[in-house]
């Protein structure tokens, strides 16, 4: 399965975006968030970048006032998890522009399509930043 | 001022009419934005679901107005509310014409149904019709919707539209096809059987990217059926070593690594291919290799393939080259400032430790660090690396480690697994009956509750079985004191329970009355727990009984007494059944009562006189009264019906009669132990049959058997006790001035078996190893030297470390000759040590048995062992010089800890860590003699 979830929360906490590659409820959605936010947000700089949490790990990284969270399997390569956030950063930036927080909550549905393009099963499928942004790009023109 | 340039774009581009926005929608996500609590955000979500619902079913609604409510309903659900009753209406949006609609309309359903929701039927069609567009951004779409949201029995319905995109022209669509195919094998792989061979074919494909996706399902398929996919080593191979050549388009780049994603998901794809396969893993050695020398060891991505390499290095069949590579790398990561790094070069330790086991033991000062470090996630990380490398000689400080670590978390989840870890640890290596009990104690004592319940049942055979009577009494001893501390788990007591019910008066130390007043208060004290009270009850039937075989009158407490009336009236039936059972048995006479409950028989096999002799004197009488003789079912003959009915009436008549008999010839076990102790009961009898049945817990079954040799090893300890403090005393005299961080470098002996030159080593490997198992490998190079670091901690020059005279290195030179090395490796002794059967196999094992065996065979000088260790005696030695060169007063010992000089000594550390270690230092003595016997 590799991904199970992708979350962008801010420093308050609040998910601004989810995106789960198994179904959860929305009950377990909220606790989940919940539980992993707590841990994950009350950790140093210095701190390694990876929780374990439960029978998964969650791989992080801070952006300015936001956080990219990935849930990923124990055999997942933590640091490739890292990188492919940071190849997420990258692409949004592409396309937004120095991406920001208000950027993803304006345009929420690009930041999933982009998602879409990039994984797939909980797989990552296209890394080439292209290819990511092509649909989407091709969307805006004929809209 | 960030917030308003962006809301300042918003603004723009709602006047240009694109991606135009309402006033209303900016509105929201601002003030959500700006919402500086949850209850804040709450208001301002209710408050939108509310409007929502209003709108929403407005008649008319422009597309455009749509699209945003339904943005707005994802937002609704993304902070947590329900927004069921606008799913409907993201259904409805995909059947929209407009691609932009559509697809936010698709993505709606995937981010509120799942795949077995009702309404899902309603876009099935709609799915069905896109996979048929000539838009293939369309198709996309619609594709992107089937991984998430077609089900089993949707599958047929869009399973031949996939097939036939599997062929489209649009590489974006063929991508897409082959995930949407893979996600039908996760659901079901039946379905999609036929079309497995679609993989094959797509991985060589034109397009990276889909080349890139494709080894997705095919990495699923490997690792379910590895050899089907033999012959695609070279094919991966080749796109590996292409990627590694940049012959990819240059957009696949990422911070200057070619494809750095695909390398990484085709090594994984290798380390399954080449495990166990010496041909198949030949084929990769030179990319392998090649990916080693060209990754940027300075950016993350670098080191993501790296560690990438490293893993699938150690899960091939091992090359020297290769392992020295990823030694090094792994060095680097543990010295690297980056938390990150440190994490991921423990875990590649921990992966490269199977195959060459004195990597670790030059990172010993690195690990400590990490082990120390406040970082749980690090913490975590090493105790799995010190779980892998424990063995006899270092498992007292792994285990007081973990367990101390264990008491000290509130994560359950993380608590059960070192529990468990501990435990599994202890029956397997425990150098001691006395620390074992001490141990599982602890254990019990502070995760009792998150236990399995087999865990509690092995130790209740293995008191009964494996223990002698002394170290019994030492148990009953411990259980009577821990029993007065409050609120214990309640496995714990229902292990302490049966223990003092069993030997509570066996040795005659303790009283009946003393034992029976300690198990009414625990009935007393646990009223809830049920279980926990049927084996107080138990308990005290057995030694009641035990009092009365011996002669003794039985003297029941009031407190008992008033327990049992209590129990009689309980309202449950297995407590009440236990009670009546228990005053029915006190009234017997001394013979029938040892009959029924024999002591100490806990394992012995119950007899069962299937012919039920002792009958016969009933029998006889009830002839001589003129009862009718029975007639053996075969011997009967006259009317079928009547007969066919009489004789199933005798029979279960005669059914009916064994039972009872049995009952009360099994009275022992299993009215005594009640439901839950049958279980165990059997536990003893399936072991005697066989091993298979315990599949689960073999690790722990099989060591009840080997325990009891390990345990023999323990006396000694008083002797090689002087033996190392004299040896410390000398170091003291010797050097003084050596004081970094001495403490840290005892944890470094005491889990590491310390620093030693690989020379020996090499030469020492022919000692007899401890204990069969798993760890074999690990421990013939880590014990020996174990030996070896009480020698080579006090710290001298190289010619005195030769000198210390271990007989094992004087009648070699030096520089040892490497096929004797070799040969020595493959001692015979050791082969069979390591073939020791019943063993809980960490899957490479066999393999690197094979590996022994295979050289000699094959006559190659260069054994991956050899080669590689000595290497690193010249690393150390290298190193050694440059650390001379700072500092002229270090030695050799000093080579083998390179970090402890780039940390240098921190006395406060120091300090700190002294008290730990001194603690330790005791048990650390203890367990030398283990191995100096052995030796």
């Amino acid at each position: 399965m590799g991904i199970r979830f992708i979350l962008m929360v801010n420093k308050q906490g609040q998910t601004r975006l989810a995106q789960y590659y198994e179904w959860l409820t929305l009950e377990e959605r909220r606790a989940l968030e919940g539980e992993i936010v707590r841990k994950c947000l009350a950790r140093t700089e210095q701190q390694c970048s990876f929780v374990e949490h439960r029978n998964y790990k969650i791989v992080y990284r801070r952006y300015a006032s936001l956080f990219f969270l990935v849930g990923v399997d124990n055999d997942e390569n933590e640091l490739a998890i890292l990188e492919f956030i940071h190849l997420l950063v990258e692409t949004m930036d592409r396309h937004f522009g120095n991406v920001c927080e208000l950027d993803i909550m304006f345009h929420l549905e690009k930041a999933h399509f982009m998602l879409e393009e990039m994984v797939m099963n909980g797989c990552v499928v296209e890394t080439s930043k292209s290819n990511i942004l092509a649909p989407i790009q091709l969307m805006d023109k004929t809209s | 001022m960030e917030q308003l340039k962006t809301i300042g774009r918003e603004l723009a581009m709602g006047s240009q009419g694109g991606f135009g926005q309402s006033k209303e929608f900016l509105d929201l996500v601002k003030s959500i934005g700006e919402a500086r609590s949850k209850a804040e955000e709450d208001r301002i979500v209710l408050s939108e679901i509310e409007t929502l619902k209003r709108r929403i079913v407005e008649p008319d609604i422009p597309r455009r107005k749509m699209k945003e409510y339904i943005i707005r309903l994802v937002y609704v659900e993304m902070l947590g509310h329900d927004a069921s009753f606008g799913y409907i209406h993201a259904v409805k949006m995909t059947h929209n014409d407009n691609l932009l609609l559509k697809r936010t309309g698709y993505l709606a359903v995937t981010l509120f149904l799942n795949e077995d929701h009702d309404l899902i039927i309603l876009i099935v069609n709609t799915i069905q019709k896109d996979l048929k567009s000539d838009n293939y951004l369309i198709v996309c779409a619609a594709l992107n919707v089937v991984c998430k949201l077609i089900n089993e029995e949707t599958i047929p319905a869009v399973l031949p539209q996939v097939v036939e995109l599997l062929g489209h022209s649009k590489e974006a669509v063929r991508k897409k096809a082959i995930m949407a195919l893979h996600r039908f094998y996760q659901k079901s792989p039946s379905s999609v059987s036929h079309l497995v061979s679609n993989f094959r074919k797509r991985l060589c494909d034109n397009d990276p990217g889909v080349m890139g996706a494709t080894l997705c399902p095919l990495f699923d398929l490997i690792t379910i059926d590895v050899n089907s996919y033999k012959d695609l080593v070279v094919s991966f191979v080749s796109i590996l070593k292409q990627i590694a050549e940049r012959r990819l388009p240059k957009s696949y780049d990422y911070h200057q690594m070619p494809a750095p994603f695909i390398q990484i998901k085709l090594l994984k794809i290798l380390a399954l291919l080449g495990s166990g396969d010496k041909q198949a893993s030949e084929h990769m050695y030179t990319v392998v290799g090649d990916i080693f020398r060209k990754c940027d060891s300075s950016s993350n991505i670098g080191n993501a393939v790296l560690y990438e390499c490293i893993s699938c290095v150690s899960a091939i069949y091992p090359n020297a080259k290769l392992l020295e590579a990823a030694a090094d790398v792994i060095a680097r990561f543990l010295k690297s400032d980056s938390h990150n790094l440190k994490y991921m070069g423990i875990d590649a330790l921990g992966r490269l430790i199977k195959l060459s086991p004195e990597v670790a033991e030059q990172h010993q000062l690195a690990v400590i660090d990490c082990l120390e470090d406040p970082d749980d996630t690090l913490k975590r990380k090493t105790f799995e690396l010190l779980y892998k490398m424990t063995k006899s000689s270092n498992v007292e400080v792994i285990v007081d480690r973990m367990i101390d670590y264990m008491i000290n978390i509130n994560d359950n989840h993380y608590k059960t697994e070192i529990a468990s870890r501990c435990v599994e640890l202890a029956e397997q290596f425990a150098p001691s009956n006395h620390w074992f009990i001490q141990t599982m104690n602890r254990v019990f004592e502070h995760a009792g509750d998150l236990v399995k319940s087999k865990v509690a049942h092995n130790l209740m055979r293995l008191i009964a079985e494996g223990f002698g009577r002394r170290m019994i009494l030492q148990i009953v001893e411990s259980y009577l004191r821990i029993i007065g501390e409050p609120k214990l788990p309640s496995l714990f007591l229902q292990v302490i329970c049966w223990v003092l019910g069993e030997y509570g008066t066996a040795d005659g130390k303790f009283s009946a009355s003393y034992v029976t007043g300690k198990l009414c208060d625990v009935a007393d004290a646990y009223s809830n727990d049920e279980i926990v009270k049927s084996y107080a009850v138990t308990a005290l039937m057995k030694l009641f009984v035990f009092e009365i075989a011996a002669g003794r009158k039985v003297d029941i407490l009031p407190e008992c007494q008033s327990l049992i009336e209590e129990l009689s009236a309980s309202h449950s039936t297995d407590l009440q059944q236990r009670v009546y059972e228990l005053q029915a048995i006190i009234g017997l006479d001394a013979h029938a009562v040892e009959c029924i409950l024999p002591s100490d028989a806990s394992c012995e096999d119950i007899e069962i006189d299937k012919n039920l002799s002792f009958l016969n004197d009933y029998v006889q009488q009830s002839l001589e009264k003129g009862a009718q003789p029975y007639i053996p079912e075969s011997e009967r003959s006259g009317m079928l019906d009547i007969s066919n009915f009489r004789s199933q009436d005798q029979h279960e008549a005669s059914t009916h009669g064994l039972r009872e008999v049995q009952q009360a010839a099994t009275v022992p076990s299993s009215s005594d132990t009640g439901s839950s102790e049958v279980k165990l009961r059997l536990d003893g009898v399936q072991k005697k049959w066989g091993r298979p049945t315990y599949s689960s817990s073999a690790a722990s079954t099989s060591n009840s058997s080997s325990q009891n040799t390990v345990y023999e090893v323990t006396p000694v300890d008083g002797s090689s006790n002087v033996n190392s403090k004299a040896r410390e005393a000398s170091y003291d005299l010797k050097k003084t001035q050596v004081e970094i961080s001495p403490e840290k470098q005892k944890l470094a002996a005491s889990l590491f078996g310390g620093t030693s030159k690989s020379e020996r080593r090499a030469s020492s490997t022919g000692h007899k190893v401890p204990k069969g198992s798993s760890h074999v490998l690990k421990s013939t190079a880590g014990s020996t030297t174990d030996v070896l670091v009480e020698k080579t901690t006090p710290v001298q020059p190289p010619p005195d470390l030769l000198d210390l005279g271990e007989p094992t290195i004087k009648d070699g030179p030096s520089s040892v000759d490497p096929f004797k090395q070799l040969e020595e490796l493959l001692d015979p002794t050791q082969l069979g040590s390591s073939a020791n059967p019943g063993i809980v196999g960490s899957t490479s094992a066999p393999d690197i048995m094979q590996l022994y065996s295979d050289k000699p065979a094959s006559g190659q000088s260069g054994g991956f062992m050899y080669p590689s260790s000595s290497n690193r005696s010249d690393d150390n030695l290298v190193s050694g010089l440059a650390n001379a060169t700072t500092d002229s007063a270090h030695n050799i010992t000093a080579a083998a800890h390179p970090s402890q000089f780039s940390k240098g000594p921190n006395l406060k550390d120091s300090l700190e860590k002294d008290a730990l270690v001194r603690q330790m230092g005791v048990t650390h003595q203890v367990k030398i003699p283990t191995y100096l016997k052995i030796c």
